[in-house]
């Protein structure tokens, strides 16, 4: 453990910052293995987060052909589409982003940008990756135990998540998928904890709140949220657990199955919901914080200005942080409830767009009269804007009662949520590896490749979701293995469900690209050099690209400044690193 | 989800107390600092380990708390019958608080640098800490032989949920309770393993305060203030 020593009585501090004893690895396997510098658990969580996110795709590949040519792929059938569904959904939001935005960029930023050699608790750390391994290598283990997965969707509602109607209800596939979730809630809690009192106890001198990056602000309120949201998970599962292995009743009623009468009775499937969602709409926010601090500062990187209205972006970060603790029932409107407390979500939901909106203006201004250069971290981050943007504005649709309930069980849901935590943070996490991958690796991704990556993914996601917006108004119902003869469906939506799952297939194909420019430029790429965007913040400023253990040479850098002088007047240069002290030739206007 | 709301708010009201002396209101576009200036060190001059279990009982408190709103919603149906509290209940409670009350005094000695009496409290502390454990699985044992099996009744399921949550806290304390006492023996000076001592005496000084609202709950005594509480709000 890293202590900070805290002797705060020598009333002129040195200028030099006493530095803190590091763990250091010895062989090859603590140095890349177990490693406890938070860059190669960065790392490793990244590559995880991956490799189980291309699981996640090739699964909603599957989902697509179904649902585009039913009845050709035989091999599909509705027991295995309801896994696929599944699967699809509890990869993508826990295990993929989650771990990405966390894991990965929280790991690796963190004591790069506040200034820091390495996280405050690195065994923890590392403890947290090793039970993040062991969580995801239990949920692709239930592809292959009697049964298969779990099929009861991602939000694994009882009593159905239980019974031997649902794949994986009586078999090993919901055991294991709970057991998967309590690994990876006590993992995130360890590396959790390090994210946050690293954020508070670690930044080096200089390095006030107010000067930490958005991408810091937004990882760490994330973070604290995740904290406190995750264990409504956690006891969700383990009740569940004791459910389906002990027989109690927490939330299963009594229910005859098959003909036979269950020992269950009693319980409330409503707890669960409950439970789940007061965990489940804070991981919205736990996903999109920090996608919103990465934008802020690609934005203002990429467009050379600082970023506009920093004070605010900072209080709308939190304030979005606390409301998203009391939207979570909005997601269960169709469960039916008091019509008071239905009243009272709709209106937390509605208010959470008035920060939310903020930040989309304080985006847009920052660009106002900014020299936009069009590189690939900023064509992802402006396609984030526009993404979100359409994703929020259904989600003030989808907020109220009586628009939400008839079309609560449509494909407009499926489109509203995967434009706003789907697509939308996706982006980002494209634009941030683009924009952070020299920093890592000391070269440059291909830009062709990456443009060609952009176009298709982009106009892709668009030619795949706002036609299910359409599809969702005409009614069609998400969840279904196949539609069949009906009424209010007409041919022209089969269609364009086929026409969906071609680009699915196109824009799938192309994520191809991207990993072949992510595994080909760490040699062949072009050499980067330290600071290639001309970036303000300090992990631009290490002595050696990559940073080495430890990331600041000798001296940790002290810090004089915000994170965003881009263009200041007068300045040599069309950027001022964090670190650099007040030169008395530039004269400061107060703006 | 009642309970779970209150202590969010308390919880948020710690963090705006905190975040009003971290000068939100300043404008750091116009603070900058000169070659000369040395700024002061960041962070809070409370050992980092420190804040580092104090955001970890923030996160188990949020655990036990969304364990009593499940208790409190899943009580409101009616087939609800209360488990007998075990008279052996009140002999590990005292357990835990003599264990508690062992290690504030263990960390007043480490203060002084008596590691005879650290190593002695240490001890003690352990020794009742392991008590208490073999107290809850024996109080187990006897619902069991009475009949209160797990999933008989809501109560019962909560009960064992509830204690055995509970019970593996204190047995990853135990873990670091164990380590500590463990470099004691081998002669770490007892003003070196201060904080380790000071710490445990937290977390035990917390989970004593978790098992007497836990203990609250399940023996009913609650309920009556639950009820109150439930009229207010409807």
């Amino acid at each position: 453990m890293v202590n900070i020593p805290s002797s705060m009585d020598d009333p002129i501090p040195p200028a030099e910052v006493e530095d803190v004893e590091l763990y250091h690895s010895h062989s090859w396997w603590t140095t890349y293995v177990f490693s406890q510098d938070a860059k190669v658990i960065a790392i490793q969580y990244s590559m995880t987060a991956m490799a189980i996110g291309l699981v996640a795709l090739v699964l909603s590949w599957l989902m697509r052909l179904q649902l585009g040519f039913p009845g050709v792929f035989t091999f599909i059938d509705a027991e295995r589409y309801y896994q696929f569904i599944t699967m699809h959904g509890m990869i993508m939001v826990i295990y993929l982003l989650t771990a990405l935005f966390l894991g990965g960029f929280g790991n690796y930023l963190i004591p790069l940008m506040v200034g820091a050699r390495d996280m405050v608790f690195p065994y923890a750390n590392m403890l947290s990756y090793w039970l993040y391994l062991l969580a995801v290598l239990i949920l692709v283990a239930s592809f292959f135990a009697p049964g298969g997965p779990t099929g009861a969707g991602w939000t694994l509602y009882p009593p159905q998540a239980v019974l031997s109607g649902t794949p994986g209800g009586a078999d090993w596939g919901i055991v294991l998928m709970l057991l998967s979730l309590i690994f990876f809630i006590i993992g995130f809690t360890m590396g959790g904890l390090n994210y946050v009192v690293t954020v508070l106890q670690g930044r080096t001198r200089g390095m006030t709140l107010m000067r930490l990056p958005l991408t810091i602000w937004g990882i760490f309120t994330a973070t604290v949220m995740a904290l406190l949201a995750f264990p409504a998970l956690f006891v969700a599962s383990v009740m569940m657990l004791f459910d389906r292995l002990l027989g109690t009743s927490f939330f299963m009623p009594a229910i005859v199955e098959m003909g036979e009468q269950l020992q269950h009775a009693g319980g409330t499937p409503i707890l669960f919901q409950h439970l789940f969602w007061f965990f489940g709409h804070p991981e919205v926010y736990i996903v999109a914080l920090p996608a919103f601090g990465i934008v802020s500062d690609l934005i203002s990187t990429h467009a050379r200005k600082n970023i506009f209205g920093y004070r605010m972006m900072v209080w709308a970060i939190v304030i979005i942080g606390a409301l998203s603790f009391v939207v979570w029932a909005h997601h269960m409107y169709v469960s039916g409830m008091n019509p008071n407390f239905g009243f009272f979500f709709a209106t937390t939901t509605l208010i959470i767009a008035v920060p939310t909106a903020l930040k989309v203006y304080n985006w847009v201004l920052t660009l106002w009269r900014g020299d936009i250069h069009l590189t690939l971290p900023m064509l992802f981050a402006l396609a984030f804007i526009v993404t979100f943007l359409n994703g929020g504005l259904t989600g003030l649709f989808l907020g109220n009662v009586v628009v939400d309930v008839p079309l609560s069980d449509t494909l407009f849901v499926v489109a509203h949520f995967h434009m706003v935590m789907g697509v939308a943070p996706i982006l980002v996490v494209f634009g941030a590896i683009y924009h952070w991958y020299p920093k890592i690796t000391g070269r440059m991704m291909d830009e062709t490749l990456g443009r060609i990556h952009f176009w298709v993914t982009f106009l892709g996601a668009y030619l795949i979701f706002f036609p299910m917006h359409y599809l969702g108004l005409l009614g069609m119902p998400r969840r279904y293995y196949e539609m069949g003869e009906t009424a209010f469906v007409p041919p022209s939506a089969h269609s364009l469900n086929e026409f969906i799952t071609i680009v699915a297939l196109i824009v799938g194909a192309g994520q191809m690209v991207f990993l072949f420019n992510l595994f080909w430029s760490v040699r062949h790429g072009k050499d980067a050099g330290g600071n290639p965007w001309r970036a303000t913040t300090l992990e631009w400023q290490t002595p050696t690209t990559p940073p080495p253990h430890g990331n600041f040479g000798k001296d940790l850098p002290i810090v004089y400044r915000w994170a965003y002088d881009y263009s200041v007047p007068g300045a040599a240069e069309d950027f001022i690193p964090q670190n650099q002290p007040n030169d008395d030739r530039i004269s400061r206007e107060p703006s | 989800m009642s309970a779970i709301l209150i202590f969010l708010a308390a919880l948020a009201l710690i963090i705006t107390w905190w975040m009003a002396q971290q000068r939100l209101m300043s404008k750091p576009w116009l603070e900058v600092g000169h070659a000369g200036d040395t700024p002061q060190r960041e962070g809070s001059s409370i050992p980092t380990a420190k804040i580092g279990l104090g955001v970890f009982l923030a996160v188990v408190g949020a655990l036990f708390t969304l364990l009593i709103s499940a208790y409190f919603m899943r009580m409101g149906l009616n087939d609800w019958w209360a488990v007998p509290i075990p008279g052996l209940l009140w002999f590990n409670t005292a357990l835990l608080v003599a264990s508690s009350l062992a290690l504030q005094w263990t960390k007043a000695k480490a203060q002084r640098g008596n590691l005879e009496a650290v190593k002695a409290g240490l001890g003690l502390s352990f020794v009742t800490s392991v008590g208490f454990l073999v107290g809850q699985i024996l109080a187990w044992r006897q619902l069991t032989a009475a009949g209160y099996l797990v999933a008989d009744n809501p109560a019962n399921s909560f009960f064992y949920l509830i204690t055995g949550m509970h019970g593996l806290h204190i047995l990853g304390g135990l873990v670091a309770l164990g380590r500590t006492s463990f470099r004691a023996l081998k002669g770490v000076p007892a003003k070196a393993i201060w904080l380790s001592v000071d710490l445990c005496a937290m977390y035990w000084h917390f989970m004593l305060l978790v098992w007497l609202i836990l203990f609250a709950l399940l023996a009913g005594w609650a309920n009556d203030f639950v009820e109150i509480c439930r009229q207010l709000l409807t």
